[in-house]
């Protein structure tokens, strides 16, 4: 395990934070970030907040040699999110669920995540669009009560939660997508809040450009970001690379979350970022959950990811 | 009895003829697909020319493009679709997926029938 001297500039911690990818544990206060350091493992000690999950990148259906049972180490993950002791309020899910977009996939999803006992807000991967009526399959079974693809917000606790669709009618040489509609409609439901409403906003692939040579952005993310500036507190929680990243950027705070079906490379570490083999001893130490809480006495907003193994 | 024949003969004639011609026009060619790329990723071929598309890599992706029927399913590993160009023209397309993964078919020639030796 990595670890770090005290002392260095909160950014360096943070570029460091990205590559050893366990958990961080965040503090807001006076609406600025900054990282409390490294934890290992759960919040074992914190006082109790409220919790919820994030997963992705499920890939139900891939069988290929970087990891042949993507069944099972969901199946890991989700027994794993049941022995969280603070129970989370719910759970999001930031696409990718399916490989294929078929109905056997998506049931089999359905099937293993289930048993997590938790609501689930899904927003879709662009593996979840890909059956014949591009969505169809995905909008009868996620879609209810969301507008265009998917996208739709909602209360929890005092906190706003925003899932956005960034996987829709992608542009010919252009990064993830969210549109003029969806644009106008973020814009519209974060109208009239009060900018010390904490903001989550969750989608597929990432919102911030994390790596453009490898389609890791979203060419309008700026825009959408833009709506949010005035907040004190955004987390902004996507999936799509299968790796933990962590930035901070004024008072929003950038998260992506592993897969729990196969990892992906480092940022041009490899010829592509297709899935990564590794050996089947530390497949499980590169897959895993998010585990977030927010303290809202003491405006405190904590990320943990789990590996499946340590 | 030989007037009947002499038509039909004629009509022998020119089928072949067009039939010669056309495999020197136009010859199939393959785009493969691997680590997230197309290769060769601009190509210019003849009117008429049949290209398929292989997916070589672990994870799907499409042909997608603004061309009528230039457009193809997602393609699971080692799965293929092809399409044949008829007009002369650049034709740009992407994965539909990953849309930074892009290329052209260049498709030579005038738009009239008589093609240049
Ligand atoms: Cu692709």
């Amino acid at each position: 395990m990595t670890t770090h001297d005290d002392g260095p500039s909160r950014r360096k911690v943070l570029e460091c934070m990205t590559w050893a990818g366990t958990g961080v544990l965040w503090t807001i206060a006076g609406g600025v970030p900054a990282s409390l350091g490294i934890i290992d493992g759960a919040l074992a000690e914190e006082p109790k907040g409220f919790t919820f999950l994030q997963i992705s990148d499920s890939h139900m259906g891939f069988d290929k040699p970087a990891n042949p049972n993507a069944k099972g180490t969901l199946e890991e993950a989700i027994a794993r999110a049941r022995t969280i002791p603070n129970r989370p309020a719910f759970m999001i899910h930031t696409g990718d669920i399916s490989h294929l977009s078929k109905a056997s996939e998506f049931d089999d999803a359905e099937k293993i995540i289930s048993q997590a006992r938790l609501d689930v807000h899904y927003v879709p991967g662009e593996h979840d669009i890909i059956d014949e009526d591009r969505g169809r399959l995905y909008m009868a079974r996620y879609g209810r009560g969301t507008r265009g693809f998917g996208y739709y917000s909602f209360d929890a606790n005092g906190v706003h939660f925003i899932g956005l669709v960034n996987v829709v009618d992608l542009k010919g040489g252009g990064l993830g997508y969210l549109g003029a509609e969806q644009l106008a409609w973020l814009e519209n439901d974060l109208k009239g809040r009060s900018a010390s409403q904490p903001i989550v906003v969750f989608a597929h692939i990432p919102l911030w450009t994390v790596y453009p040579e490898w389609g890791w952005g979203t060419d309008d993310g700026a825009q959408a970001l833009g709506y949010l500036k005035r907040f004190g507190s955004v987390t902004v929680l996507n999936g799509h690379i299968h790796q933990v990243m962590q930035k901070v950027e004024g008072n929003v705070t950038f998260h992506t979350a592993r897969s729990t079906a196969f990892p992906q490379p480092a940022p041009g570490t490899a010829p592509s970022p297709g899935p990564m083999k590794v050996a089947d001893d530390k497949l499980r130490t590169l897959l895993g959950i998010a585990d977030i809480t927010f303290k809202q006495n003491e405006q405190r907003l904590a990320i943990v990811d789990t590996p499946l193994k340590s | 009895m030989l007037r009947m024949k002499l038509p039909t003969i004629l009509v022998g004639v020119a089928v072949s003829v067009l039939w010669v011609a056309a495999p020197a026009q136009a010859e199939d060619i393959t785009v493969t697909i691997d680590n997230f790329a197309f290769t060769p990723q601009n190509v210019t071929v003849k009117p008429g020319t049949k290209v398929t598309w292989i997916n070589h890599d672990d994870i799907p992706h499409s042909v997608a493009s603004g061309t009528q029927g230039l457009r193809s399913k997602a393609l699971d590993t080692d799965q293929s679709f092809s399409f044949t160009f008829t007009t002369p023209g650049t034709f740009k397309y992407f994965c539909g997926l990953h849309p930074h993964m892009t290329g052209s078919i260049v498709v030579e020639g005038t738009t009239g029938s008589a093609a240049p030796q």
